[in-house]
């Protein structure tokens, strides 16, 4: 009996541990991007990239935080794209999303040429940082630079 | 009257601004400069008098991908100076917008590096704005021509900012390959990836 209530002990620790875990930073391509976008089951998604070395970047990720936070019920969905070095994935993008305790679904982006995966997601992109695309059904819209909360509303607002 | 005279001198000087700020395209003239080396000394294209071309690349001291390419500027140098095709290093950054990008950091950096290239201040921001360069690395491959100094390519050094693709496509090496071999590059642009050039805060 005692053993089975340490494997039921265990067991909780280890699911836990999971959870906690689910926090962390996954690497993520341009294919598995667009599949977490197409089989998710939010209607709306703001799709976010950034860099840990990127200041205004850093500034209005506490942005991101507050429109997932606001419109939770509206069904919309912050996904943050990081697109650091992969070789900085423990030693910065982790570290840095643990420090902001960042709630929103942080991914590395997996991809190693820019000309290729900056054209699929947008051809009028010029790679700069911040850049953020909104997803709303078909409706795609790039916009490629930095947003107050207001501007970051608004843009959510009009689609 | 006088409010349209103003919003049309308005308009107009925002015109001005945009188009100081465009980026060089191949075919257009490459802008002579004369900028101070972390050596202290003057450098201009005038300075490689044998140069068939230049590569000149904005580029910085701390920005993870200037520094991830750091080796690679310096193993183009090393590669293409004795063919006729030095490297030519300016940092476009504010000193004041980027701490990190002072002359006296830029000197440290190309001595502790051993720098084989010049690298050159520029202040304020002219040449950069000259070459419309945004971020940093850029690259500019210019070939020394009768009609004077051309931009053949601007973009990326090559397509693997990390560095650990071993198939990566190498622009820079390319294009000076087809320069060598008196024919125009297959690829005159791609998009230069690195951190946004910083500039001075507008008063």
């Amino acid at each position: 009996m005692k053993i089975q209530k340490n494997a039921v002990f265990a067991f909780l620790f280890l699911a836990f541990s999971f959870s906690a875990y689910s926090q962390n930073v996954k690497l993520l391509n341009i294919d598995q991007l667009n599949e977490r976008i197409k089989n998710g089951r939010d209607s709306t998604y703001v799709v976010n990239f950034w860099a840990t070395w990127c200041a205004p970047c850093i500034k209005e990720l506490p942005h991101f935080e507050k429109l997932q936070a606001e419109y939770k019920s509206e069904k919309v969905k912050v996904l943050l794209v990081s697109v650091d070095f992969k070789s900085k994935l423990t030693s910065a993008v982790v570290p840095f999303v643990k420090r902001k305790n960042l709630k929103n679904e942080v991914f590395l982006l997996n991809e190693s040429s820019p000309q290729e995966y900056i054209d699929r997601i947008d051809p009028s992109w010029s790679g700069s940082i911040p850049a953020t695309l909104f997803i709303k059904g078909d409706k795609r819209k790039f916009v490629e630079s930095e947003f107050t909360y207001e501007q970051l509303l608004t843009e959510y607002k009009k689609l | 009257m006088k409010k349209i005279i103003l919003l049309v001198m308005l308009a107009f000087s925002a015109f001005l601004a945009q188009a100081q700020n465009a980026t060089l395209k191949a075919g257009d003239t490459a802008p002579d400069f004369k900028l101070k080396n972390v050596d202290g000394k003057d450098i201009s294209f005038a300075s490689f008098p044998k140069a068939k071309g230049y590569i000149v690349i904005f580029t910085c001291n701390t920005c993870p991908y200037a520094v991830g390419y750091e080796q690679r500027i310096i193993d183009l140098d090393n590669k293409f100076r004795p063919q006729g095709y030095p490297v030519i290093a300016i940092n476009p950054n504010d000193p004041e917008a980027s701490k990190a990008d002072t002359y006296e950091k830029m000197q440290e950096l190309a001595k502790s590096k051993k720098y084989p290239f010049p690298y050159l201040f520029d202040a304020g921001q002219k040449i950069t704005d000259q070459y419309g360069a945004k971020h940093t690395p850029h690259l500019f491959i210019v070939s020394k021509t009768a009609k004077g100094n051309v931009v053949e390519y601007v973009g990326a050094i090559d397509n693997d900012p990390e560095g650990n693709n071993a198939q990566k496509t190498k622009y820079a090496e390319d294009v000076i390959a087809s320069l060598k071999s008196n024919q125009k590059p297959a690829i005159t642009q791609t998009k230069e990836i690195g951190c946004t050039v910083k500039r001075k805060a507008k008063a």
